[in-house]
């Protein structure tokens, strides 16, 4: 069995990542009642010889306290050591800046010491996941940064990184300034992006709160559903971000069930890079997450199942705000957890495939997998990571507001007093992330237009 | 003589567990005992508590599917795979063929030839190797390429015979045709015969002659075995004076494979039916004899749906010139086959349909391009059948076809930074894709050319 490294930086990254772990630790306890260490619990928990509660293989970093704190007296404490978590005191003050150069730089050795440290407790060690927001100082600066380390030190271990993106009404003014200089980084060095927006959560909370309170008949939310409540976790009572992580946090639990539970057709980690990214910088995957609105009725007949792969395409259930159906595919992967059998997945396939553009190289560009175990309170779940050009619109929209601060130079100076930070590192990454929408562009262009295929060599005989 | 078979890979593993349960439940199943002692020879090793080892290595880069089929076949009692016979690693190769070979391959060969080493030590003497794997992985295609290289270099006089499962068309790997077009390119140099299974036809078998609703990988794996376990399961040469050959592997390659260019074979196997149908049916030769003709030169795979239409192009007197020089639709032309007929009566069954020359290509006289074996003996609960391993037409248009897809993939160098990140350059993706269209295109120019009654060179 392999094992992953979970990253979690800055505020964003630390709730989401410690929703996630509670949302494990509640997987694994209700498939093992006896709370006994198995095979799959060692995909996360390192076992510590005389302690009975496994220790996770994770590094937390903050440079304020407030967050990690919570979670030193909370009821995960058993789970982490102490010297996993890497804090300073006063916080990144929303400037990446700050958070990439001046701690990346104070805190680069210790970090790559709890990294190695991780590294080391691992037999083998496939992947690891950053879990970061853009728009801030912390998880956006210093996260970028210690997705460099994880480069440098380990060049051979996947990247993947879940990345929140601010929406358009950030109260964080300097959110589009944040999020290029970090997509820059993203570009460069992570191996898969999941990029989640704000927006798109907002959005989905909302509509099932709409839905349990419009008393719609057949709409009933299931009362234990890990979807968005954190109710018969461990940590307590709920706060404003909290419906939002949760949606995040399960995106993390389905991506990595494979790795942690038996199924027909496993999909190991470095295959969805494998797979996904044919081209080294359009990494960046659109995410979508079902059911996301469940309805009480457990049985579950073929149509529902049918219906659960026509909403992973539907806009509803993204986690980005995009429009895949009128963009082109250049790869899809769906992960399906629960009694699903080959034949409902190529049924599907066949399904849909007449209703989804793909690139002309590409037609059968789906890549599969098949867990046994489903999500807690649901009988079956999917999650599909769409490579399509549809990132592009959600891109330009970030190019467009970065562009509106730095046309009047607007806050620069916070920036560029910090050591390390030039005017150059802006042009730069403004300009990484238009030949990003660019390389997009002219995969679009091919969209509608009939490719033929490629002459073929030809041998003289 | 006994065989010893390299089990690489997911596909490989699981194909050769129940290859040699298919074997296992033949040989005591029958009640002649020197059929069985024959296939016991050949594919167990007896140990000194009268338990038998599959001839067998196991290899894998992650441990799960090694450890199920340990486990489950030493829970059946009935055979078992030898205790320091696997090897397994934990990470996987990530549906990487660069990562099979140039990294995996290397790193590990050491051990892996030294456990073929011993499993060849324990043969009396060694038949032949037999290796299976599947293109579309990381594992079975790159490693069991680098592997094939290996044994070919170790066993420099003992035939080698890649079992191949070639994927869906529709994919569960999105880079399988990158993977597939590097392996068979590899494996024309180095194996001495390539025998293919398509998972898309197995399927179809599944689905229409034996019923089954909901095909897994398990039902498509036991047609396969039942297919690959009837060609090398025992059976008499026409001059070996009614002793079973001794040289199986031996045999198939020379009578198979005429030219060092054209060595892919293709199984075809009747009947081929649901267990529950199997006490309900009656087959006569000539009836089995007859659709299986058809299925050859049909190409088709099963004994449902074969179009009748297709006919074998006439012969002038002479022999071999025709007038025009159309091709004849749906036609499948051979270069070789063998028949292998198990069962009671076979000396009664009339082969001369098989023996006809508008089959063949003109390079060997037909009655050269034909063979045959057979055996009294009936193969897997079945009364009577027929067997047709054939060096034909029939694997060069889904060859194409993947090299047409692999083509237009690399045209956009789509994924080549996941493989030039391992080891392999831009320059032998040319290199494999040409050697392949070498390939495709003098099997086929032997076709035309007779047809076209223009010389060929």
């Amino acid at each position: 069995m392999t094992q992953s490294v979970v990253v979690q930086v800055g505020q964003c990254g630390n709730q989401v990542g410690c929703r996630f772990w509670d949302l494990a630790l509640r997987e694994h306890s209700h498939v093992n009642k006896k709370g006994i260490y198995d095979e799959a619990l060692s995909s996360f928990f390192r076992n510590v010889d005389s302690r009975l509660m496994s220790s996770l293989q994770a590094v937390l970093v903050d440079m304020e306290e407030g967050v990690v704190n919570e979670i030193l007296q909370g009821p995960l404490r058993e789970l982490f050591d102490s010297t996993q978590l890497i804090t300073d005191v006063s916080g990144s003050g929303n400037n990446w800046a700050v958070g990439h150069w001046t701690y990346g730089s104070a805190y680069r050795e210790q970090i790559v010491d709890q990294l190695r440290r991780a590294a080391e407790h691992c037999d083998c060690l496939q992947c690891f996941f950053l879990i970061h927001s853009m728009g801030g100082g912390t998880g956006s600066g210093l996260g970028t940064c210690v997705l460099k380390l994880l480069e440098e030190e380990f060049p051979e271990v996947c990247r993947i990184v879940t990345s929140v993106y601010p929406s358009a009404e950030d109260d964080v003014v300097t959110s589009p300034y944040n999020s290029v200089l970090a997509m820059r980084e993203l570009t460069e060095h992570a191996d898969c992006v999941l990029p989640v927006e704000n927006q798109s959560l907002v959005d989905i909370v909302n509509k099932i709160k709409h839905m349990s309170h419009s008393g719609k008949p057949g709409s009933v939310i299931k009362k234990d559903s890990a979807i968005i409540s954190g109710q018969g976790g461990v940590s307590g009572a709920e706060k404003p971000f909290d419906a939002m992580n949760n949606i995040v946090a399960n995106l993390l639990l389905n991506i990595t069930s494979s790795a942690r539970f038996e199924g027909s057709l496993n999909m190991d980690l470095n295959e969805i890079a494998m797979n996904l990214v044919p081209f080294p910088r359009l990494h960046y995957l659109v995410p979508s997450l079902t059911p996301l609105y469940t309805l009480a009725d457990v049985n579950i007949p073929t149509r529902r199942l049918d219906q659960m792969f026509t909403d992973a395409f539907s806009k509803d259930h993204q986690l980005i705000r995009a429009d895949p159906k009128h963009s082109l595919y250049l790869a899809c992967a769906l992960m399906v957890r629960g009694n699903v059998q080959v034949s409902d997945l190529r049924r599907n396939i066949e399904r849909l495939k007449p209703m989804l553009p793909f690139v002309s190289w590409n037609q059968e560009g789906w890549k599969t997998g098949l867990c046994s175990v489903p999500p807690v309170g649901h009988s079956h779940s999917l999650l599909a990571l769409a490579n399509n050009t549809c990132v592009k619109s959600t891109f330009m929209e970030l190019r467009d507001r970065f562009t509106k601060l730095y046309r009047k130079k607007a806050h620069m100076h916070h920036y560029l007093h910090v050591d390390g930070m030039e005017q150059g590192c802006f042009t730069e990454a403004i300009s990484s992330l238009s030949s990003l929408i660019e390389e997009y562009s002219q995969l679009d262009a091919t969209k509608d237009r009939l490719m033929p295929d490629a002459a073929r060599l030809n041998i003289a005989t | 003589m006994s065989i010893v078979t390299v089990q690489l890979g997911q596909c490989g593993n699981q194909v050769g567990q129940e290859l040699f349960e298919v074997i296992s439940n033949d040989a005591n199943d029958t009640q002649r005992k020197v059929y069985s002692e024959c296939s016991s020879e050949r594919f167990f090793n007896e140990t000194a508590n009268r338990e038998l080892v599959a001839r067998s290595v196991l290899i894998d880069m992650e441990p799960k599917v090694i450890s199920q089929s340990i486990a489950k076949t030493a829970k059946s009692g009935k055979w078992r795979y030898g205790d320091r016979s696997h090897f397994s690693q934990k990470q996987g190769s990530g549906n990487n063929w660069a990562n099979g070979y140039c990294v995996h391959g290397p790193r590990h060969e050491e051990v892996v030839m030294d456990i073929v080493r011993r499993e060849v030590e324990h043969c009396d003497c060694l038949a032949g190797i037999v290796a299976m794997m599947s293109v579309a992985g990381g594992t079975g295609s790159g490693v069991g390429t680098y592997v094939t290289q290996c044994l070919r270099d170790a066993y420099p006089n003992s035939f080698i015979l890649n079992h191949l499962t070639w994927p869906y068309g529709t994919g569960e790997v999105i880079v399988q045709n990158y993977n597939s077009v590097l392996t068979l390119s590899h494996l024309y140099q180095l194996s001495d015969a390539i025998l293919v299974h398509e998972n898309d036809t197995v399927h179809k078998i599944c689905a229409q002659l034996m019923n089954i609703k909901h095909i897994s990988f398990r039902d498509v794996n036991k047609v396969i075995a039942h297919q690959l376990g009837s060609v090398l399961q025992p059976a008499l040469t026409g001059d070996s004076h009614g002793i079973y050959n001794r040289n199986p592997i031996g045999e198939l390659m020379s009578s198979l494979v005429c030219h060092p260019e054209y060595k892919l074979l293709s199984v075809c196997n009747i009947p081929q039916v649901s267990s529950s149908s199997m006490a309900y049916s009656m087959f006569t030769w000539p009836g089995l004899l007859k659709h299986l003709r058809q299925m050859l030169i049909a190409n088709s795979k099963m004994e449902e749906g074969i179009d009748w239409q297709v006919r074998a192009p006439s012969l002038q007197p002479e022999g071999i010139k025709r007038t025009g020089s159309h091709r004849r639709p749906g036609f499948n032309t051979s270069l070789a086959n063998l028949l292998i007929l198990r069962g009671k009566d076979v000396n009664n069954a009339e082969i001369s349909g098989f023996q006809h020359p508008s089959l063949y290509t003109p390079w060997l006289p037909a009655d050269e391009a034909f063979s045959m074996w057979k055996t009294p003996v009936p193969f897997n609960k079945y009364e009577k059948s027929a067997i047709l391993v054939s060096n034909s037409q029939t694997l060069l248009r889904p060859l194409d076809n993947m090299v047409g897809k692999a083509w237009n993939m690399f045209a956009s160098r789509a994924y080549i930074h996941q493989y030039t990140k391992f080891g392999i350059s831009e320059e032998d993706f040319l290199d494999s894709f040409t050697s392949l269209e070498q390939c495709t295109s003098a099997a086929d120019s032997v076709v035309v050319a007779w047809r076209s009654s223009e010389p060929w060179s």
